[in-house]
């Protein structure tokens, strides 16, 4: 079950990414994007829910909220634990699953914890972290940590795991060393799924300083969001929110474009 | 270039007044403009089996999908026993390339599932099915599912859903391209039993001039860019004959390498 | 993994690895981590509880209901989507785009749209699933093999037959393989869902046990957790296994 959990689940994202960038003619996209504000203008003026403010009213306080600084101070204090997480999960996550797919040992050891990990709601634990970390930069480090790395360290494993064998092969009938194995034809051939790992282990990083920051440590961008709606602020709160949905795409985005530059000639037209 | 020296020969016995399948004046443009088919008109004899055969490009296949009714003419007309038709009927029944069998359907439902469409109450259609099973020499395999077969099985499953349907035409799109030589050899036998059997007409397209040549009454040539009638030959093969000694024929040999020496000109 | 010439399951390195948990709860190595046998005691003690009963009952309610609403849009919108270019273009940007969004931002929405009650639960739980069914079944409607859907077509099947009898069993394999990723999403959305509302089912219990410094009972309800999703994922994958087998065959 569980190398098959982690096989689709790459799969499925994976397959949702590429489709991104095929049927993204600029104008289909920007007419739904287009239709999609006119919706919801409406329906924030009908109103629909006395919480559901009006497109250009988020917008005025989006605007408003960059003049006086306090998004980017937000933003600031959010990416910081964001980028450290994603960086130690980079390190350790493709270390151990490269480790894990070129010995039984170490993925008999460990390849269950990531499994467990991924597949569970690690939320939960985030709430234990506070109690450890305290409600500063290392809380919020740890529960990107927590969420991104098992991404990161499956997918290496996935990638080292399934080069082609008759590439393998190849390179031992040329009498090949071990190491020249690893060096010149595993890694190589694993490279961009442990990359496509990477964009997964970031997205995942975003749902983890996120969700610290709103259970736990109220800072950053989780506290501007929970501070608008304690005082029902819900433009600037949806502002909030948008924002960083946003910069979120467009992160995995910029990423994806990074992958199929570095990896996929055949479909670099059109980028 | 080649002689339409064999166009004169009378038709074959097996031909009543009306051609089973009539094509006039088919044209085929696809969309952005690559034309695959040009002013073609052909003749499909009563209970006769006739090849299409051309090197790749020829538009063999659109010609038979648009027989088929699964792709629109951009000009002319298909007519089936004598009626114009422009979508898939009841007296057409296609034969595919890849089989295109239901993966998660056992060997019975498959070749019953022309009549599953068409509201056949199940046991009628079961027996039916169960028949031409055994027609086509699978007798005993009802309960298996497609990827338990064999690619020359698989494609006996789907000779036998066309054949429950019992429609006039059988319309078979290379039909032995995705199995192995072998079996395409036994395969061509039992096709050529069948048709004694069945009295249907079959339109078979092949890029194989030997296969062609064996199996066909008669052979219709298409010429590549756009493709056209180039020819039409009836082999006239001695069918008493054992396939063994037919494939030493010397009549039949001369017949492969007449076509072949024509072919050719279209391939350098 | 072989040891002594006896191969070794997969996952039977948990084993040693609650062990391991057992020793360092004993020893006292790190903050909070009670033994492992303390906690599995402290989960009997629990789970017989009135409470534990009503919030399990809870969080099985929301998350059936979630899920059912996710399946009844999603795979609608996938078939949409994979049969009409149009509707892919539209919607394509959208579900890619809740695809990966970090969505616990937009809990906070739900529970001022829909309160602190369940409601908001079901929503997240629906939230969380919904974009990978659509998607999944979206690619598997689209990779139906052309020449099934000429089949239909010569052999005269209606637009419902042609629905009913080709492309949804055709695509059952991904629509499956959706369906599971959406419940290991669906379980996550739940636990995210009652965390963030935490005045209901699981999410109240947490916050009890970690301001009481419970950590017997904490750990137990997180193993509990865990176990219900990695369970449910592996009995919709045990579901997809017996499709599979046509899902590799095109």
């Amino acid at each position: 079950m569980a190398a098959r959990t982690a096989r689709a689940a790459h799969a499925g994202v994976g397959a949702a990414g590429r489709r991104l960038r095929k049927d993204g003619t600029l104008a289909w996209q920007a007419a739904s994007v287009l239709a999609v504000m006119l919706a919801w203008e409406i329906a924030g003026r009908i109103p629909i829910n006395y919480a559901f403010p009006p497109f250009l009213a988020v917008l005025r306080a989006f605007v408003e909220m960059v003049l006086d600084g306090s998004l980017v101070r937000a933003f600031l204090v959010t990416l910081v634990p964001l980028v450290l997480g994603v960086l130690f999960s980079t390190v350790v996550g493709v270390g151990a699953g490269v480790l894990m797919g070129l010995r039984r040992g170490v993925e008999w050891v460990a390849a269950p914890v990531f499994i467990v990990l991924q597949a569970a709601p690690v939320a939960a634990i985030i709430p234990l972290v506070t109690f450890v970390y305290g409600i500063g930069l290392a809380a919020k480090t740890v529960a990107v940590i927590l969420l991104a790395l098992p991404v990161i360290a499956l997918n290496a494993y996935k990638a080292v795991r399934n080069v082609n064998p008759s590439l393998v092969a190849m390179c031992r009938s040329f009498l090949g060393t071990r190491r020249q194995t690893v060096q010149k034809v595993i890694l190589p051939d694993a490279s961009p799924v442990i990359f496509a790992g990477l964009r997964l282990g970031v997205g995942a990083g975003f749902v983890g300083v996120i969700l610290a920051e709103l259970l736990i440590t109220p800072t950053g961008v989780g506290d501007l969001i929970t501070y608008h709606r304690s005082v029902a602020n819900y433009a600037e709160m949806y502002a909030t929110i948008l924002t960083i949905v946003v910069v979120s795409a467009l992160c995995l985005n910029g990423l994806q474009r990074i992958e199929a530059r570095l990896f996929r000639p055949e479909r670099r037209e059109g980028t | 270039m080649i002689q339409a020296m064999e166009a004169e020969r009378p038709a074959p016995a097996a031909e009543g007044a009306v051609p089973a399948v009539e094509v006039r004046g088919l044209s085929k443009t696809y969309n952005g403009g690559v034309l695959a088919l040009d002013d073609v008109d052909a003749v499909f004899p009563q209970g006769a089996l006739t090849s299409l055969l051309g090197p790749s490009g020829c538009g063999k296949t659109t010609l038979l999908k648009i027989v088929a009714g699964l792709l629109p003419a951009s000009e002319g007309e298909v007519r089936v026993m004598g009626r114009a038709v422009d979508g898939p009927g009841p007296e057409r029944a296609f034969v595919f390339q890849d089989f295109a069998l239901l993966p998660w359907a056992t060997v019975l439902r498959n070749a019953a599932f022309g009549l599953e469409l068409r509201g056949v109450p199940e046991a009628e259609r079961e027996a039916a099915a169960r028949r031409c099973i055994a027609e086509v020499g699978l007798a005993g395999t009802e309960g298996r599912y497609p990827h338990e077969l064999s690619g020359g099985m698989r494609q006996r499953v789907g000779l036998a859903r066309a054949l429950a349907v019992d429609a006039d035409v059988l319309l078979m799109d290379e039909p032995f391209s995705a199995v192995d030589e072998q079996t395409r050899r036994k395969f061509q036998e039992d096709l050529l039993r069948l048709r004694g059997v069945e009295r249907k007409t079959f339109i078979v397209v092949t890029h194989s001039i030997e296969e062609a040549v064996y199996l066909s009454d008669r052979i219709i040539l298409l010429s590549p860019g756009p493709g056209r009638v180039a020819r039409i030959v009836e082999p006239e093969i001695d069918r008493t004959l054992s396939p063994e000694a037919i494939r030493r024929d010397p009549h039949y040999l001369e017949t492969v390498e007449d076509i072949w020496q024509g072919l050719r000109d279209f391939v350098e | 993994m072989r040891l002594f010439g006896v191969r070794l399951p997969m996952m039977s390195s948990l084993i040693l690895w609650c062990v391991l948990w057992e020793v360092a709860g004993r020893l006292d190595l790190v903050f909070l981590l009670p033994p492992f046998s303390a906690v599995l005691v402290a989960m009997t003690e629990i789970v017989p509880t009135a409470g534990f009963l009503r919030a399990t009952w809870l969080t099985l309610g929301c998350f059936a209901l979630g899920m059912a609403l996710a399946v009844l849009v999603g795979v609608p919108l996938g078939v949409l989507m994979g049969r009409s270019r149009a509707a892919d273009r539209l919607l394509g940007l959208w579900v890619n785009l809740f695809l990966s969004a970090p969505l616990s931002a937009l809990v906070p929405i739900l529970m001022i749209l829909f309160g602190l009650g369940t409601t908001t639960i079901v929503a997240t739980v629906f939230l969380f699933a919904v974009w990978i069914i659509t998607l999944d079944t979206q690619a598997g409607v689209r990779s139906v093999a052309p020449s099934l859907l000429e089949m239909a077509r010569t052999y005269g099947a209606g637009r419902v037959a042609l629905y009913r009898r080709v492309i949804l069993p055709a695509a059952l394999p991904e629509i499956l393989a959706g369906v599971r990723l959406g419940v290991i999403r669906g379980v996550k959305g739940v636990v995210i869902g009652q965390l963030l509302v935490s005045i209901v089912g699981y999410g109240a219990l947490f916050e009890l046990y970690s301001r009481s410094f419970l950590m017997e009972e904490f750990w137990a309800l997180t193993i509990l957790l865990f176990a219900f999703a990695l369970v449910l994922a592996d009995l919709v994958g045990r579901l997809e296994k017996r499709v599979e087998f046509y899902a590799g065959a095109r």
